[in-house]
């Protein structure tokens, strides 16, 4: 499951829902939930002070296709019952969620390796933009290598 | 007819988020159009200068600059991306 939304999410009903599913009744095929929660740091740059908001802008429609095949392609390389990417956009302030990874499958290694391929892709495949607000006015936030080297080390495995 | 897309600092230097244009015919790849579109004006010589830099979707897959446009309907222009 995908959801791209502005509102924020909450962690506890997110993972109860997946374990859920569409049956109601709670899931015993699954030994192991991870999740990942990105959050809005207050200072993002060295020196650069404290930003009082973040704005993330995205590109409605191929957003939407990334985040769906980044995870068709984590369900094909483990075994996961169920998986769920959630990522906010528009204003948001320090300490606000930006991003939930939840996976779930039979075993915790799988859980554990999906979840950190789903977010190394999605910060380097998924069309969003972050914008930072601080001292020195607004500032759109660069791209880091170290995120295209992790995301690059699973197509050497 | 195409449209183009410009998103975060490509849109605020173009100043345009979308328009859509009659490619030159002679215009075959993504590169070929950002060199057509550095032609258009300051504003997308300036939002385009570090070509290597800006990243390109073919009706919203990515693309490499060598990608064909053949057939294409949406071209979007971006930075590389920064979510998560």
């Amino acid at each position: 499951m995908i959801r791209v939304q502005e509102g924020d999410f909450n962690i506890g009903e997110e993972i109860e829902a997946l374990r859920k599913g569409s049956s109601g009744k709670v899931r015993t095929d699954i030994g192991a939930i991870v999740t990942f929660t990105g959050t809005v740091r207050d200072a993002l740059r060295e020196g650069a002070g404290e930003i009082s908001a973040m704005t993330l802008e995205h590109y409605p429609g191929m957003t939407e296709k990334e985040l769906a095949r980044i995870e068709e392609e984590a369900r094909s390389r483990w075994p996961l019952q169920a998986s769920l990417i959630v990522h906010r956009v528009g204003t948001l302030l320090p300490g606000d969620n930006i991003v939930l990874v939840v996976t779930a499958s039979a075993h915790r290694e799988a859980a554990f390796e999906a979840a950190r391929f789903l977010m190394d892709y999605l910060k380097t495949s998924a069309p969003f933009w972050k914008r930072e607000t601080g001292p020195q006015g607004e500032h759109w936030v660069e791209a880091k290598d170290t995120d295209d080297q992790a995301a690059a080390r699973w197509r050497e495995e | 007819m195409t449209r183009l897309l410009y998103f975060a600092w490509v849109k605020e230097k173009t100043g345009i988020a979308s328009e859509d244009v009659e490619l030159p015919e002679s215009a075959g790849t993504v590169a070929d159009v950002i060199a057509w579109l550095k032609t258009r004006g300051p504003e997308f010589e300036n939002a385009f200068a570090q070509e290597e830099t800006i990243r390109a979707a073919v009706d919203q897959t990515h693309a490499r600059a060598d990608a064909s446009i053949a057939g294409a309907r949406e071209i979007a222009f971006f930075p590389p991306v920064t979510g998560g």
